[in-house]
Order: C-alpha cells, then sequence, then structure tokens
C-alpha cells in the first residue's frame, strides 16, 4: 500500500513537471520588493504583456526590505523599495545600482468617531498624539482646529504599524521633520520604538482595528482609506493651508519636492502651496550595469513605457503619477542604463 | 526489541517445521535498520544547521548586546537599541494561555471522539478538525480581527473584568487587541493538531484495556479514566508537545489581534508581542545590517526559548509517567 | 473496588454522566470557532468561486474574471515535492525511533523533533533561503517544496512513533515467532497495524504545510503566470491568499476568502479520499 501510494505520487510528480515543462518562448524577469505599488505594478505588468509579448515580468511583494536584499545578492533581475536605499546598504552593491522612482501615494490620518466628521490637525496636534502627550479627544489642541464638531471626551486609541514598512517610512519621515521632541526620542525608519498605541499588521490590519475601535486613530495609505470607505483628515502643511490628501495634492508635493541628481529623495513637509505634507514616492532598483543583455534590453524597453505610459493609468487605481518634470529626468537616467 | 532476546529462529537454531522455512535475511535488517537510522538522524542534522544558521545570521548582535539582549526591554531600531525580554514575556505567555485553553479541550474532544460519538459521525468529525489545520494563518487573523475581537470585547472581556477585576490579571481599560486575544487565538490554531493525535491515542488503545474495566464494573467514565486515558498518558503528552510547537511558532494569527506591543504588563488586557511575530512583522522589511542581525538573534533566542520549554516538559513527564516499559504490554 | 458499599453507585453513574457531558461540550467548544471560521470564508468567499477561478490567471486590480488557476496548481506541485522530500523520511525516522535504537539516543532525538516543531515556518524559510536560493541563485519550486518537506518531517516522525509505539508487542513476537524477519515484520505487520494512525499524522502534516505562506516568500517567490520549470519562481494558494488579503481591493480580498476556501476544501477532499482509499487496511487492535 505505501509502495504503490508512493509510485503513484512520483508519477503524478513526473507527468506534471513533463507536462509544463514544455519549453517556453517567453523570457522571464523576476522583481521583488514593496507592497505598496503592488496594484499598479501588477497592472502594468500585465498590460506591458500585451505591448510585448514575449517577455513575462514577474513581481512580488516581500517588503522594501526583501527588495533591497534580493536585488543586492542579484537573486532577483529587480527591486522595489518604498524608501531610498541607505548610503550604509548601497555602497554593498556589487556594481552601481539606480533608484528609478515610479509613482507616490500619501498616509492619511483616518479615525473613528459617530458621525465621521472631516477634522483638521496640523503638525503639533499629530506630533503630540503620537507621542502620548494629547490623550483625549476633546484636547483643547484638537478642538481649536475643529470648532464646530463635536469631539468626545474619549480616550485616543493610537494605532500604529507593527511590521516595517514604507508607510511607517513616510510617516515617521514626516514626524522628525516637523518635531525635534520626535526626532531625538523616536526617529525615522521602517520600524520603530513607539511612544504609545497598539500595532496593527499590515495597512489592512491597521484599517481593521481602526474601523473596530470606536475612538481609534491611526495613519493608513490613502488607497485603504478610499477603499474601506474610511474618514480622514485635512492636515496643515508647510505653506500653512489645510490640504485634504488627493491624488493632485501629492502630485503637487512631487512638484515642488527637492530631487537630487540620484533620485533619493524625500518629499514630506514640501513648501508648495497645494502640497499635502504626508507622502512618498516608489522606486523601482536596477543596476546600471545590466548582467544579462537580453534581459537588460526589455528591462529598459519596460521602464520606458511604464513612465511614458504606465504613469497614465496610475490614477485610477489612486496613485499619484510622477509629474511632467520628474518624467523627464527619469527617462533621461532610464537611458544611462547600459548592457 | 533487543537482538538479546530475538526468538530462536533468529539465532540459527532449527527448530521442527520452521527449519524448512527461509533464514531472515540479516542484510534485509541491517538495511532497515541502517536506513531508518539515517531518516532519524535527519532530525539531529536539522537543528545543528538551523542553530547555526541562526548563530552565523546574529553574530554582529551578539558581540554588540551579549547577555543585556536577554534583559533589556527596549525595541529601538532606530536608536539601534534591541532587547528580547517583552518578547521573551510575550512568547511564554501567550502559550501558556493557549495551552491552558486547548489542552483540556482537546483531549476531552479526542474522548468524545473515540468513546462517546455515535459512529457515523467520527470519522467525518475527525476529517473536519484536521481540514481545520490547513486554514493559512493570516486568515485565521483577519477572522479574528473582524469577528473575534469586536465579540471578545463586548461579551467575555467585561465579563471576566467584573469576576476578576480585582486580581492583577483583569485590570485595565479592554481595547480588544490583547495578550489575552493572543492566547485565545493559539488556542484555535493548536486544537486541531492536538484532537487529531490525541484521538489516534486513544483510538489505539487496545480494547481489551476496556473491556477488563467494564468487566470490573467500571462505569463509562471509570473506564475511560483508569483504562484509556491512563495508558494512553504518554501519548497523550506527545500531542500535547506537538501543539505547545505549533503555539511557539504561530506567527500571523498572533500578530493581527495581540496588539504588538513589546512591554511586560501582568494584565492579560493589554497588549503584547510574541518572538515569533516580531521575526514575521519585521523581517521583510529590515534594511540595516545591525537590525536584520537583531532579528536573527530573535529567531536564535526563540530556538533557545523552544530548547528550554520542551526540557521543562520532558521534566514533567517523567513525574507523570512510570519509567518503565515504553512498549504497549498486552 | 467494595461490592459491600452499593450507595457509591449512582455518584459514580453521575460522575460518568457528567464526564459523559463535559466531553460534548468540548467538542462542541473545539468545532466551534472552526465552524465559525469556515462559515466565515464560505459567506465572503463562495460567491467569487467560479469557474474562472480555476482556470483564469490572476488579473489586476479592477479588471474582472481573474482566478487562481496558477495558485492551485502550484500549490499541489509544491505539496507533491514537499511530501517526496518529508514522507519518506519522516516516516522512516519515526519507525527508528519506535523500533530501534537505545532509549538515550532515542530520547535525545526525540526532543530533538519536538524542538525542531516549535521552530516558525518563516524560520525555516530564511534557512533554505541560504541553503538552495543563494547558492543557486534564484527562486523555485524546488526551494518551496523543500522548505515545506522539512517544515513536515518531524511532525510526521514524532506521530508516527507515537502510534507505532501502540501496536501491542504481541503482534511483533508473533510474526517473528512465525519467522518472518525484523524488517518485514515491522513494515508488513507492525506499519500496517499503526497505518490510519501514520496517515493521519501524514494528512496533518499536509494540511499544516498546505496553508503555509512565510516559508515560500524566500523561497518559492510565487508568480503571477504560469510556472514552466521546477527550477523557476511557482505560485502557491497561501502566497496568493495572503498577497490578496492585505490589499485594499475589496474584489481582492473577496479573491482571497474563495483562494482560503478552495484551500480548506481541497485539504478536506484529500483527507476523506485517502481515508476512503485506506479504509479496513489497517488492522484494528484488538
Amino acid at each position: 500500500m505505501k509502495s504503490s501510494k508512493f509510485a503513484r505520487k512520483i508519477l503524478a510528480t513526473a507527468l506534471l513537471a513533463g507536462v509544463t515543462a514544455t519549453a517556453s518562448a517567453q523570457m522571464m524577469i523576476n522583481g521583488a520588493g514593496a507592497t505598496f505599488p503592488y496594484p499598479i505594478y501588477s497592472k502594468w505588468f500585465d498590460e506591458y504583456a500585451k505591448v510585448d509579448p514575449s517577455v513575462r515580468f514577474n513581481y512580488q511583494s516581500i517588503g522594501s526590505g526583501g527588495g533591497q536584499k534580493q536585488i543586492l545578492a542579484q537573486t532577483v533581475d529587480f527591486g522595489a523599495s518604498d524608501g531610498p536605499m541607505s548610503n550604509e546598504n548601497l555602497a554593498k552593491a556589487p556594481s552601481k545600482l539606480l533608484h528609478i522612482p515610479t509613482v507616490a501615494g500619501a498616509d492619511v490620518v483616518a479615525y473613528n468617531l459617530p458621525g465621521n466628521p472631516t477634522l483638521k490637525f496640523d503638525a503639533d496636534t499629530i506630533a503630540g498624539i503620537f507621542l502620548g502627550h494629547i490623550k483625549k479627544w476633546n484636547d483643547p489642541k484638537i478642538t481649536a482646529l475643529n470648532p464646530g464638531v463635536k469631539l468626545p471626551d474619549q480616550e485616543i486609541v493610537v494605532v500604529h504599524r507593527s511590521d516595517g514598512s514604507g508607510t511607517t517610512y513616510i510617516w515617521t519621515d514626516y514626524l522628525s521633520k516637523i518635531s525635534p521632541e520626535w526626532k531625538t526620542k523616536v526617529g525615522t525608519n521602517t520600524s520603530v520604538n513607539w511612544p504609545t498605541g497598539i500595532g496593527g499588521k499590515g495597512n489592512e490590519g491597521v484599517a481593521g482595528q481602526i474601523k473596530q475601535t470606536p475612538g481609534a486613530l491611526g495613519y493608513v495609505e490613502l488607497i485603504y482609506a478610499i477603499q474601506n470607505k474610511m474618514p480622514y483628515a485635512e492636515v496643515k502643511n508647510a505653506a500653512g493651508e489645510f490640504v485634504k490628501p488627493t491624488l493632485e495634492s501629492i502630485t503637487a508635493a512631487l512638484a515642488t519636492a527637492d530631487i537630487p541628481d540620484d533620485f533619493r529623495f524625500s518629499m514630506t513637509n514640501a513648501p508648495g502651496k497645494d502640497a499635502y505634507p504626508i507622502c512618498g514616492a516608489t522606486w523601482l532598483l536596477v543596476y546600471e550595469q545590466q548582467k544579462d543583455a537580453a534581459k537588460g534590453k526589455k528591462v529598459v524597453e519596460f521602464l520606458k513605457w511604464a513612465i511614458n505610459d504606465g504613469e497614465k493609468m496610475a490614477k485610477d487605481l489612486d496613485y499619484a503619477p510622477l509629474p511632467e518634470n520628474v518624467q523627464q529626468r527619469v527617462l533621461k537616467r532610464i537611458d544611462e542604463i547600459k548592457m | 526489541m533487543e537482538a538479546a532476546t530475538a526468538p530462536a529462529i533468529m539465532r540459527g537454531e532449527p527448530l521442527s517445521a520452521a527449519a524448512a522455512m527461509k533464514r531472515p535475511s540479516r542484510f534485509g535488517d541491517k538495511a532497515f535498520e541502517w536506513l531508518t537510522l539515517a531518516m532519524a538522524l535527519t532530525v539531529a542534522v536539522l537543528v545543528i544547521l538551523i542553530g547555526w544558521q541562526l548563530w552565523q545570521g546574529s553574530l554582529l548582535a551578539i558581540r554588540k548586546f551579549g547577555f543585556h539582549f536577554l534583559t533589556t526591554s527596549t525595541w529601538d531600531p532606530n536608536a539601534e537599541e534591541f532587547g528580547a525580554l517583552p518578547f521573551i514575556y510575550g512568547t511564554l505567555i501567550s502559550s501558556l494561555i493557549a495551552l491552558l485553553i486547548a489542552v483540556p479541550l482537546s483531549i476531552a474532544t479526542a474522548a468524545y471522539l473515540t468513546e462517546l460519538a455515535p459512529w457515523w459521525i467520527r470519522q467525518p468529525l475527525a476529517s473536519l478538525i484536521e481540514m481545520l489545520a490547513a486554514i493559512p494563518s493570516v486568515i485565521l487573523g483577519l477572522w479574528g480581527i473582524f469577528v473575534m475581537i469586536p465579540w471578545l470585547r463586548d461579551y467575555p472581556f467585561p465579563w471576566l473584568k467584573r469576576l476578576f477585576g480585582w486580581t492583577p490579571f483583569f485590570t485595565g481599560p479592554i481595547y480588544g487587541p490583547s495578550m489575552l486575544a493572543g492566547g485565545i487565538i493559539i488556542a484555535v490554531m493548536i486544537l486541531p493538531i492536538i484532537t487529531s493525535v490525541s484521538r489516534e491515542i486513544l483510538r489505539s488503545v487496545p480494547d481489551l484495556q476496556r473491556e477488563a474495566a467494564y468487566g470490573l464494573g467500571a462505569t463509562r467514565w471509570e473506564a475511560t479514566r483508569i483504562a484509556v486515558l491512563s495508558y494512553a498518558k504518554k501519548g497523550l503528552f506527545g500531542a500535547v508537545i506537538l501543539g505547545l510547537g505549533r503555539a511557539l511558532g504561530e506567527t500571523m494569527a498572533v500578530t493581527m489581534v495581540i496588539g504588538n506591543t513589546p512591554q511586560i504588563a501582568a494584565s492579560l488586557f493589554k497588549p503584547g508581542y510574541t518572538l515569533a511575530s516580531v521575526l514575521a512583522n519585521e523581517f521583510t522589511e529590515a534594511t540595516s545590517d545591525i537590525y536584520l542581525q537583531a532579528l536573527f538573534e530573535i529567531g536564535l533566542v526563540l530556538f533557545g526559548v523552544t530548547i528550554l520549554v520542551n526540557l521543562l516538559a520532558q521534566l514533567l513527564l517523567r513525574t507523570i509517567t512510570t519509567t518503565s516499559a515504553t512498549r504497549a504490554v498486552q | 473496588m467494595d461490592t459491600r458499599r452499593s450507595d457509591n453507585h449512582p455518584w459514580r453513574r453521575f460522575k460518568s454522566a457528567l464526564a459523559s457531558v463535559i466531553a460534548f461540550i468540548s467538542a462542541a467548544f473545539v468545532i466551534t470557532p472552526l465552524g465559525l471560521v469556515f462559515f466565515y470564508l464560505l459567506v465572503n468567499g463562495a460567491s467569487s468561486v467560479n469557474w474562472a477561478f480555476f482556470t483564469k490567471l490572476p488579473a489586476p486590480v479592477g479588471a474582472p474574471g481573474g482566478g487562481m488557476a496558477n495558485a492551485i496548481v502550484g500549490s499541489l506541485e509544491l505539496l507533491a515535492i514537499a511530501g517526496i522530500i518529508g514522507i519518506p523520511v519522516g516516516v522512516l525516522g519515526g519507525v527508528y525511533l519506535a523500533e530501534y535504537g537505545s532509549a538515550r539516543i532515542n530520547s535525545i532525538l526525540r526532543f530533538l523533533a519536538d524542538v525542531l516543531n516549535g521552530v516558525p515556518s518563516i524560520t525555516w524559510g530564511v534557512v533554505v533561503y541560504g541553503l538552495v536560493v543563494l547558492r543557486f541563485k534564484g527562486f523555485s519550486a524546488y526551494a518551496g517544496g523543500l522548505a515545506l518537506g522539512l517544515i513536515m518531517i518531524p511532525l510526521i516522525v514524532r506521530t508516527t512513533e507515537e502510534v507505532i509505539l501502540l501496536v501491542p508487542n504481541g503482534y511483533r513476537e508473533a510474526s517473528l515467532a512465525l519467522g518472518v524477519g525484523r524488517w518485514k515484520t515491522i513494515v508488513h505487520i507492525v506499519m500496517k497495524t499503526a497505518s490510519k494512525g501514520i496517515i493521519t499524522g501524514i494528512l496533518l502534516a499536509l494540511a499544516r504545510v498546505g496553508g503555509e505562506t512565510a516559508p515560500l516568500l524566500f523561497t518559492a517567490f510565487g508568480n503571477r503566470f504560469w510556472n514552466h520549470s521546477l527550477n523557476q519562481p511557482i505560485a502557491a494558494l497561501p502566497l496568493q491568499v495572503f498577497t490578496y488579503a492585505i490589499s485594499p481591493y475589496d474584489d481582492w480580498h473577496r479573491q482571497a476568502w474563495a483562494g482560503a476556501l478552495v484551500l480548506v476544501t481541497g485539504i478536506f477532499c484529500v483527507n476523506v479520499l485517502v481515508r476512503v482509499l485506506t479504509r479496513g487496511r489497517g488492522a484494528s487492535v484488538v
């Protein structure tokens, strides 16, 4: 009985392997990294398969850290990261590694209050809440910004991310910029030592937590707030305006942010009048010198398509495309990739 | 069975009718023994392999933090200060809660399935329970957030607080995500494995045992307790250890309901954090070297905790079973 | 037992009845959360389980009619590889611990197996990543199957050992007395008697690894498309479910629930199928 079970198993596997091992004429290019852009990248790769049927791009979201590690180890053909690579890591690359920004998103302040009011926050209050100084909803700092909204005498249940993430990177980057106390006490990273609050896993976990807990407040990617139909706040930006997080306000932030030549930039607290202050871009990581000429050619063709045509699809999926001026600079950088 | 007690035929002495039979193959016996030995040794090989990889991956961190890693409570990737104490606490407490809930339920269910349930329901029910071992952790976690936690927050938790709020274990505000919720969801995850294995153990107890007990006038419960449960003690303990293993290493479902706050608090309503959770949560996104090494060290610490807990379990086993024959005697 | 004390009987009968009730309630307590989860899966996912689900590849967001065909096939392939590695090693290892060896060595190996059962699945993934993926500079179905197979080994070793230990010695002695050699006795008599238990252990292990995600992240990697070579990344149902479950889109959520539903039901079918095929094979212990 046992031997025949084994035989059957082996036979089945052999058949399956034989059937599926038909040599495919398609090239497969593997990429790994950030979870934030997964939906738009998968849309791009699907559309591109129609443009060029000879190649298949397989992208898996194993996390920005994973993406950086894999491209450094060269187990994938390109990486993706929600935060720019640190100098320390970049130095480990066997050859020059390029950062190619693709789209941008925003962290919104989502909350759970009766009546779903639209609240206004400024840098001080947000920092105060997340540092644990502001504990209640009807704290004078919050009521001052929101006259006319009935805020309950209830404890704010702060929800943050427990897993490492680009979303947290953007959030803490912003807080570090506008709050010296945050900068020294906590700092900027994909995962930090939170002074207060409970941790939810993933954007999904945080959104779920907020929706289920009355009086909760936390930060999630814009897409999640929209798709989950959660109320989110307007935030005062560096120019003093209260801005609602929208695709336009994100692109406005991109347009006025200071973008250095190697594209490793931070766009939080951008100076523009219409800019939403808490947003960040995501990057593709490719080597300047491609190892495999055939694959390299395909990668370059795809990147060009992504900037020229792919960007147009971003808005439908609630991602902010790069503004024109940045797109031109990126295209020039893509031209520098050698086979 | 040792070779010294093998029957005469194996020693080559002829017997009347059996003398005409073919001698059993010595080579076959030896080869089989070596084969199974090799397979069993893979367990040792794997342990060494994992220990080695974890050690290699955390050398920097070990050198930097030394013993403090086990005694400090700060987990700060930015300041690069890492301490594993709250995670060790969380792992131990959540696993303990899970075992306290799951073990009695599982063994009672296994007893129900083997002794009390109508015969036509036994296998289908058992298969259903086994199937539930396949529920992906992330799905259970999401169910935990959307169904279990709201229910816990509205009914059992306030009730517990009313009854036991005077003890340090059930004080403080009730948010929902908590150590207790983490323990409960681990319990749900390990129920299938402990129940299924216990059922197999109980099923393997020879009927003669039961018959003997009934023959002496025992009631159903007495027969079950004396003839079946105590006979299968060692096996049942093995089933519990299997469940414990799963409990210590459980990640996804726990991290979604435990609150993920590295702190040591007596109250079970407060959020907590486990070794496996922090490893799974931060591993894919850790970018700096020391951060990654600290996470590897968490893996190493978990490995160590698992070894210690299992050692304790073995000691416990010594006290509840005799050291005599490990074989079933008819 | 003192037969003169006949007033003992009602109390003992009451205890027995109480124990039965408690056992029944416990069973209910065990079934309930599991039943609730399954019900939740049904309610949320059943609507997305259609023909397209089983035959189509994943579609991007907004495009209807996507499916998880490649993930289903991928999981089957991974489980097959895992089984080839895990089942023989596990079963034979368990046989050794139950039949041979010395008390000392066996208790050490048993202990080590228990420790392995407590290793979180992400650690297994990282270990196989270091062993296979880095060495061969690529993710593959082999690596994924290996990771899953390794997880199965200690589980199957322990369950096999436990049930074989419970086979009465009389069986072995009778067989040996009839002149059947040692290894044949073990395989044809002992293992056959314990076969139902061994199979339960195997099915439990398969169910366990069938739903695992973490070890596959760094080994099998995942694949949006069909896998054409076991040396390439391959899709798996739990991976796909995970990716969709943590996304923001309702449509993908429903597909995640559907995927989980298919996964759990698939394991159930395998379970039932194997039970039916091996019905009556193992002798019941008398």
